[in-house]
């Protein structure tokens, strides 16, 4: 396995960096690192919730690694997330009588389809030849925040919680069942059956071969009569209904109502994760699995070492910087 | 009443648009050399927050300005190594430069939160800035905002009526001819970067000694983005990028005034304006303008090996 030799060592050579950038900020490089790894994997407790982190973060990097099949760059998971998240609330809310049964089905379809409308926006403009759909995509990450701010201060605020901006709780019947005493989720087996699926419908069948064809040469494939423009659209969609099931899963198993910054950046991490995997679903479990230590470890620093959380952003950068950076 | 809020939303659009006019115009440079940065997010907040903490460190604003536009080019030549000698993907590495850009500034900003500066001074023009109404609409504002038009005009000059300019519009059209006709094309797209870089940190730093005069993370929110937008609607024209950066300041201080008046609309909601304005002149113009865009935008020139 030379490929997997050589990227390890890519990594090493990452940590290596962000080391020394935190001794030249007065930081003890082997302590943090020391503090993030026990941490997460030393105990049992920190290595379910590593699992928990990495279930929005194989969904979201899934929303990146389908679209980017044909060369469609959605930088959005962030906001399909928050999307996902709105109509998945807007179901828990609303209908608080039916069974859990039919009630959990129903958010998840509501978290899929908010979601991937959001990305089909994106998905028409491309494929109407109107705009690209990274730069499409971006701008309306921000426009999705500011929705959910929208509904959590102004319409959807829970009369009861005071000053607090965030939705009423939801009813038992909309929580996704945990793992024994665990935060571990649900949403984990939608994720891993989400990279199955990919997998297969990526190698066994003629959808995903007519992809391949579109991703090598879309003149050609459009000379054979493959629909690109429908592949755009369609596309988008299901990977914005991906993401979408990460924030329908982040508000109804984990934060159990709507609340402003539900998502620490999952959505722009899933992309990192799928360009380390370029799309290869082992590569997504595993680059999910270290960037779940990483993201944990933002919050290490900032407790027990007095940075701010978003240094990690150095790392993840450093680690996307290596991976571009080698040829061939 | 009318008067006033006219005053302060023309005000308003010209104090917001300059910024986002420097950053426009150093996202012109690069894209007429044939690179798409969508960095100049993480680009801007690094000259926002090495251009505050010179100025707390300093007293002098000025002094600030240039080092937040020194190290917003120095910044931008890591994005040059990877698209430019690696020849790695452009979109992924601006959005890696824009992720490097976010933790690196959290972390050099961390000590100056809070930290209170006089900022850039306001520059009262004699006599012109004592008019009623136009005076203070035209003739009140930072050094930065006087010479944002002037700089777009002499940036429109070096692109279209020099050499150096005919080079590097060549390079952006077609590297593989423009290195036949013996130019040095990764010579000539370190320099745009490093000139766009610039631009860039003098965006930032204006956005936090001028507008803000304080630091906070992800201070810049989006704006790096909408000024990638932005160029596509000006037709990758530093001139026409002068009308359409001053459109969005308008949209950021029509939101602004209208909070202000306490106009019963959330303000999330009127947040949403810049980003959605974007998005619909992009619509709108993208299908026409793509026919403007430079002949290998976004492609890596593979060299002649």
């Amino acid at each position: 396995m030379p490929g997997v030799a050589r990227f390890v060592g890519l990594l090493a050579l990452a940590f290596f960096v962000f080391a020394i950038v935190l001794v030249i900020f007065g930081k003890n490089p082997t302590k943090a690192y020391t503090d993030i790894f026990l941490s997460t994997l030393g105990n049992t407790y920190g290595f379910s919730e590593i699992l928990v982190k990495m279930i929005p973060l194989i969904l979201t990097a899934i929303a990146v690694a389908l679209p980017s099949r044909i060369w469609l760059i959605n930088v959005g998971g962030e906001g399909q997330l928050h999307i996902g998240a709105l109509f998945a609330t807007w179901g828990a809310l609303n209908f608080t009588n039916l069974p859990a049964w039919i009630l959990l089905p129903l958010i998840f379809m509501l978290g899929f389809l908010g979601g991937g409308l959001w990305a089909l926006i994106s998905g028409i403009l491309r494929a109407k030849g109107w705009a690209s759909e990274t730069i499409s995509t971006l701008l309306l990450n921000y426009v999705a925040i500011l929705l959910v701010n929208f509904f959590v201060f102004g319409p959807w605020k829970d009369p009861e919680s005071a000053n607090y901006p965030q939705t009423a709780e939801f009813v038992n019947a909309a929580t996704l069942p945990a793992f024994g005493n665990s935060r571990v989720h649900l949403g984990l087996v939608f994720a891993i059956t989400a990279l199955i699926v990919y997998y297969f419908v990526l190698s066994r069948t003629r959808w995903g071969l007519e992809m391949r064809a579109i991703g090598n040469n879309p003149e050609a494939a459009q000379r054979n009569g493959i629909p690109i423009a429908g592949y755009i659209i369609l596309l988008m969609f299901i990977g914005g209904g991906i993401a979408g099931l990460a924030g329908m899963s982040e508000v109804s198993a984990i934060q159990g109502r709507l609340r402003p910054g539900l998502s620490p950046g999952y959505g722009f991490t899933g992309f990192l994760i799928s360009w380390m995997a370029g799309g290869n679903p082992l590569g997504i479990l595993a680059s999910a699995f270290l960037l779940a230590i990483i993201t944990s470890g933002g919050d290490i620093l900032q407790m027990s070492h007095g940075l701010p959380g978003s240094v990690v952003n150095i790392l993840m950068a450093l680690i996307l910087f290596v991976v571009l950076a080698r040829r061939g | 009443m009318i008067g006033s809020f006219l005053g302060g939303f023309l005000s308003g659009a010209i104090q917001s648009g300059a910024p986002l006019l420097y950053a426009t115009l150093g996202e012109v440079i690069e894209e007429r050399a044939g690179i798409v940065n969508l960095g100049l997010e993480g680009v801007m907040l690094i000259g926002a927050v090495v251009g505050f903490s010179t100025t707390v460190q300093t007293g002098n604003a000025v002094l600030g300005t240039l080092a937040g536009g020194l190290a917003g080019g120095l910044f931008n030549m890591v994005f040059g190594f990877l698209v430019i000698t690696r020849r790695a993907n452009q979109l992924a590495s601006g959005l890696a430069l824009m992720f490097c850009g976010v933790g690196l500034s959290a972390l050099l900003g961390a000590p100056y939160i809070g930290s209170r500066i006089e900022g850039l001074k306001e520059i009262r023009i004699p006599f012109l800035s004592d008019l009623p109404l136009v005076g203070t609409i035209l003739f009140q504002y930072d050094i930065l905002v006087y010479l944002v038009v002037p700089m777009a005009m002499v940036i429109g000059w070096l692109l279209f009526n020099t050499r150096w300019g005919l080079s590097l519009r060549a390079v952006g059209e077609n590297p593989t001819a423009a290195f036949a006709a013996g130019k040095n094309p990764y010579k000539l797209q370190y320099q745009a970067l490093f000139i766009a870089g610039t631009l860039g940190g003098i965006a930032g730093a204006h956005l936090s000694l001028a507008l803000a005069k304080t630091w906070a993370e992800w201070m810049t929110a989006g704006r790096g983005f909408v000024a990638v937008a932005l160029v596509i609607f000006s037709k990758w024209h530093p001139v026409r990028a002068i009308a359409g950066a001053f459109l969005f300041g308008g949209a950021i201080a029509l939101q602004l005034q209208m909070q202000a008046l306490g106009v019963p609309v959330s303000p999330f909601l009127l947040d949403m304006l810049p980003y959605l304005l974007s998005l619909g002149v992009l619509a709108a113009w993208g299908g026409a303008g793509r026919r403007a865009s430079p002949g290998s935008l976004g492609r890596v020139f593979q060299g002649t090996e």
